[in-house]
């Protein structure tokens, strides 16, 4: 009887450790940045060519800043949660326009609504390599000292929303 | 007609190979760009390195890796820019901390594991064969077996 049990037990051990790999998801990182400050940029504006937005001009308030590109399918997804946040007029919404080509993100806004009050242009991808950006969409929860708090990587889903960034947004907002 | 042939033969004769540029103008920075990025994961196709992946991230961390070479950033520092926005998932080879000691120790605890249960298996085998005893009956019927040889019926 012994004989079975051993190797049984070490099925059953495996079993649980492929059961529970099966729930997470690699591409979800954590990422190190978390509780540090918001890397500093200072990029042209996507709607004003000549004009510059910088992280500084943004500090003493909670702001969310969300990597996108036109041409990427999540950004599409999270499109009218995005909206709905600026409708409410919550929390700002400041975008990074992510490796993409000017004319096809204001195309792009054009078509389907923009979410953003500023949207900064990231052409080569430094400032994404900056916040750790491996892939778009992703959306910093940024407080009013600078420290990002939350990131979500991938597009944001109505509960991720409602029960994670919108409460966050609200608790920072009274600091 | 015949002078065409002739052209159709001729002509190829006239073009000429070149040999490859070499991409950068610095081959000792291109081999310490390709020395870091094989030790790097890429991102987005996770199971491959910097130096092997095609993606766009791929492209911009080994252009980003090619600046920091040239500014004369040691390993360490390239390494240290790379794992503070990525993490450690970054390294395909992850430092020694104690959320690792698991991944690090636990070939060789299997290891030992595997050795302890073959001693154990091989000594119970060795007392089985040893334990058989045989009665003077059964002695005299091996010797003649083993002297006539088997015989198959």
């Amino acid at each position: 009887m012994n004989r079975f049990l051993i190797p049984f037990g070490l099925f059953i051990v495996v079993v649980g450790f492929l059961a529970v790999g099966l729930t997470l998801n690699p591409r979800e990182l954590p990422s190190p940045l978390v509780g540090k400050a918001a890397p500093e940029f200072s990029l042209q504006q996507l709607h004003d060519p000549e004009k510059v937005i910088s992280s500084n001009d943004l500090k003493g308030k909670v702001w969310l800043l969300n990597f996108w590109a036109s041409w990427c399918g999540g950004c599409k997804e999270e499109h009218p949660v995005l909206i709905r946040i600026a409708q409410s007029g919550e929390v700002p919404i400041y975008g990074m326009d992510y490796k993409d080509q000017r004319s096809e993100a204001l195309a792009w806004l054009k078509d389907w609504g923009n979410p953003y009050q500023i949207v900064a242009v990231d052409e080569p991808g430094r400032v994404g390599i900056n916040y750790g950006v491996y892939g778009v969409p992703e959306t910093y929860v940024i407080d009013k000292a600078g420290v990002i708090r939350y990131k979500q990587i991938g597009p944001i889903r109505e509960d991720i929303l409602e029960k994670k960034i919108l409460p966050l947004v609200r608790e920072l907002q009274k600091q | 007609m015949r002078w065409l042939w002739v052209l159709m033969l001729i002509l190829p004769s006239l073009a000429t190979a070149y040999e490859a540029q070499p991409l950068a103008a610095n081959p000792q920075a291109e081999a310490r760009l390709k020395a870091l990025a094989v030790e790097l994961r890429c991102l987005v196709c996770q199971n491959q390195t910097l130096a092997d992946s095609n993606a766009p991230l791929a492209e911009d961390l080994r252009r980003e890796v090619r600046e920091m070479i040239a500014k004369d950033m040691s390993d360490k520092e390239i390494i240290d820019f790379l794992v503070t926005r990525y993490g450690d998932f970054v390294l395909y080879r992850p430092p020694w901390k104690l959320t690792t000691t698991l991944l690090w120790l636990g070939p060789f605890l299997l290891l030992g594991v595997g050795a302890t249960g073959l001693v154990f298996a091989l000594r119970r085998r060795q007392k089985k064969v040893t334990d058989v005893t045989l009665s003077e009956a059964e002695h005299n019927r091996v010797e003649k077996l083993l002297s006539e040889g088997v015989h198959r019926p």
